[in-house]
């Protein structure tokens, strides 16, 4: 402990302490490497990376963490193990011209041995010994010990004298892997796990289907939690990656920040804004529907943005793709030159269900994208059984949600029911559900396009129908009528009858207005010589009144003149 | 005999005057002045003292002794305690027939 409190401050104080071994996901299943300071058993069959993994640790302790290593080999000359390692970038050469690593071959051959009477294996303790004091060395590797049980015959004596290696080892301090081949019935030939007890981790490389996945399993490991489960590992060009079967919880972070599905129409379905940024969308629907064409247009519009973005295509080549999609207005091409977009283009039978998304990992990992399509995940069920390829999709899905990537997939659903699960039984995963589905009628297919899903937001319950033209995707509202929805070359007609419609009724609505016209100046005649008549009428009436008014004055003024006569005469 | 004139040169690797190295030291002695009488170097290194040795000669065991010459080379660890099996490993039994 006090050796290694220095390196593993970050530990809390009074928990087991960790060597990381730098392999990229055993650290987080073993919560922090190898336990600090003890032997370590690395078991497994011929062929399923023991050395590499042990070579790793050692390379990688030097490398990364400053802590030199002894490799003690049993099995393979070091030149030949660091001929091996050159290709994953160690030079192990080199290492050891530095003094950060020792590489020390053991041959034991039984012709030039003979043994007679009582002796002991201090002759490879004093050797590993010094190689550990030469460099200081905090890590041990001892590949394959078992070795000795072919190359010596005192068998008692052996056993005694490897329980004595591992005690010492324990009390030089250091962090130690020691390998064993797979016996028969139990974890090594030699019983080797009967003397080292804190940590052992089983290495398998199992077949199915003739595809051959390899398995890291953590038997025990004393004074920690750890996980428990078999892991698929993965050995390429840059050596041992592990991977966590299942993130341990589901506390992603989450954003409304939303993506553009590339299809305007198809977004003003979506509140008009589209797809939540690091959502999941499926894109399912049967045998050509123009779902390869839906994910191109999205990765297309990312690119437009300026993301990043790969797209892994299960089914056509990167060129193939691009060439259809330029058919449709949409020019992958141009990314790919920009460097936004990536392809990644395999056969699902390539390799196991575990390969593909240890493989998607390292990808995303390297590119770093904010879009990822997948196309299609239905080709996958190839590979693996619908549990199988649904957990996988399930921890791709948690991978990618939690690295806040936007992810398409699309999927072939081989029934036209629509409320059915698609193969895979990814809809209850994803976080959005874009259906597109063959409407016939007429003699003629045409893609109604749905959403049957869309998690946290308002997205339009209608179907609409999906035209892909020459410009690109476009949604167009499908004609509900009382024949039921019309689509294609019905929904034209049926819109050329409302054209047709429209300018009958215009003209119909014209003649009325012609007659009320009509109407309106045959009564404003009428009026017309009513007045006339009233004016006469009044004209008549006036001219008695006038009359009257006029004998009355003269009546008036006669008399008046008359009685002035009478009043002179007087 | 062609192993006439040859002399043995013998290595016996030690880690410290343990009571097996010392067994083994006075067993090989004995053997020696028995059948090599005059035509043998023993030469003893102590890996306690001399550690950066035991890689060349591939050594694990304690005691080893080693006999490089005269060719080939074998290994005969324990305490050399048999003297038939030490005899038989330094190919001296022949020799000694012969004579």
């Amino acid at each position: 402990m006090s050796l290694k409190s220095s390196t593993k401050a970050d530990f809390p104080s009074g928990s087991l302490p960790k060597s990381p071994t730098g392999i990229t996901g055993l650290d987080e299943i073993t919560a922090g490497g190898l336990p600090s300071g003890r032997p370590t058993l690395i078991c497994g069959g011929a062929g399923c990376g023991k050395t590499l993994f042990s070579i790793e640790f050692i390379a990688h302790g030097a490398l990364l963490y400053g802590e030199p290593g002894v490799f003690m080999s049993f099995e393979e000359k070091a030149e030949e193990l660091a001929m091996n390692v050159i290709s994953l970038g160690y030079d192990l050469d080199q290492l050891q011209r530095d003094k950060l690593i020792k590489m020390d071959y053991v041959r034991i051959d039984r012709s030039e041995i003979e043994e007679t009477g009582e002796y002991d294996l201090d002759g490879l303790f004093i050797r590993l010994g010094y190689a550990i004091d030469s460099i200081g060395a905090k890590r041990v590797v001892l590949d394959t010990v078992e070795n000795l049980f072919s190359g010596l015959l005192d068998q008692s004596i052996l056993r005694a004298e490897l329980r004595r290696l591992f005690d010492w080892l324990k009390e030089k301090k250091v962090t130690a892997i020691i390998t064993g081949e797979k016996g028969e019935g139990m974890l090594t030939r030699n019983g080797l796990e009967e003397y080292i007890s804190d940590c052992v981790i089983l290495l398998d490389h199992r077949i199915a289907n003739q595809i051959s996945t390899r398995l890291l399993r953590i038997v025990k490991y004393r004074g920690t939690v750890h996980g428990t489960n078999e892991y698929p590992f993965l050995i390429d060009g840059t050596g041992i990656s592990v991977l966590p079967i299942t993130s341990l919880t589901l506390a992603h972070d989450v954003t409304t920040d939303r993506v553009s599905s590339g299809i305007p129409s198809m977004d003003k379905m979506l509140e008009g804004k589209g797809f939540f940024r690091g959502s999941s969308i499926l894109v399912s629907g049967t045998a050509g529907t123009g779902k390869t064409s839906i994910a191109a247009s999205f990765i297309h519009e990312a690119c437009n943005q300026k993301k990043r973005a790969i797209y892994f295509a299960f089914e056509e080549s990167p060129l193939q793709i691009i060439r259809n999609m330029r058919s449709i207005g949409i020019d992958l091409q141009q990314h790919v030159d920009n460097g936004l977009l990536e392809f990644q283009a395999s056969r699902p039978s390539l390799t196991g269900l575990e390969m593909h998304l240890l493989s998607i990992h390292k990808m995303v990992e390297m590119f770093d994208p904010q879009v990822v399509t997948f196309d299609p995940i239905t080709n996958l069920i190839t590979v693996g059984s619908v549990s199988e390829v649904k957990s996988m999709l399930m921890r791709l899905i948690d991978f990618l949600q939690s690295r806040q990537i936007t992810v398409m997939f699309t999927a072939l659903s081989l029934n036209t029911i629509i409320n059915e699960q698609t193969d895979e039984g990814v809809s209850s995963l994803v976080d959005a559900w874009v259906l597109v589905r063959e409407i016939e009628s007429n003699g003629e297919r045409n893609r109604g396009l749905y959403i049957m899903k869309s998690r946290g937001m308002k997205h339009s319950n209608q179907v609409r129908e999906f035209v892909i033209t020459d410009e690109g995707l476009s949604l167009v509202d499908v004609y509900l009528g009382p024949e039921g929805v019309l689509t294609g070359s019905a929904r034209e007609s049926q819109q050329l009858l409302e054209k047709t419609g429209v300018v009958l009724h215009q003209n119909a609505v014209n003649r009325k207005d012609r007659e009320i016209e009509r109407k309106r100046l045959v009564l404003e005649s009428k009026i017309a010589s009513l007045k006339e008549e009233f004016e006469s009428v009044q004209d008549e009436l006036n001219k008695a009144y006038v009359e009257e008014e006029l004998r009355k004055e003269v009546i008036e003024k006669n008399r008046e003149q008359m009685t002035r006569n009478r009043h002179n005469e007087q | 005999m062609e192993t006439k004139e040859e002399i043995w040169e013998l290595r016996l690797y030690v880690a410290g005057k343990t009571a097996k190295s010392v067994t083994a030291l006075s067993n090989l002695k004995r053997y020696c002045e028995e059948h090599l009488k005059d035509k043998y170097v023993i030469e003893v290194i102590d890996l306690l003292v001399q550690p950066q040795l035991a890689e060349g000669d591939q050594i694990l065991a304690i005691p080893t002794l080693v006999k490089k010459v005269p060719e080939p080379i074998r290994k005969i660890i324990g305490d050399l305690s048999n003297e038939e099996k030490v005899l038989v490993g330094l190919n001296i039994r022949p020799a000694k027939k012969t004579e």
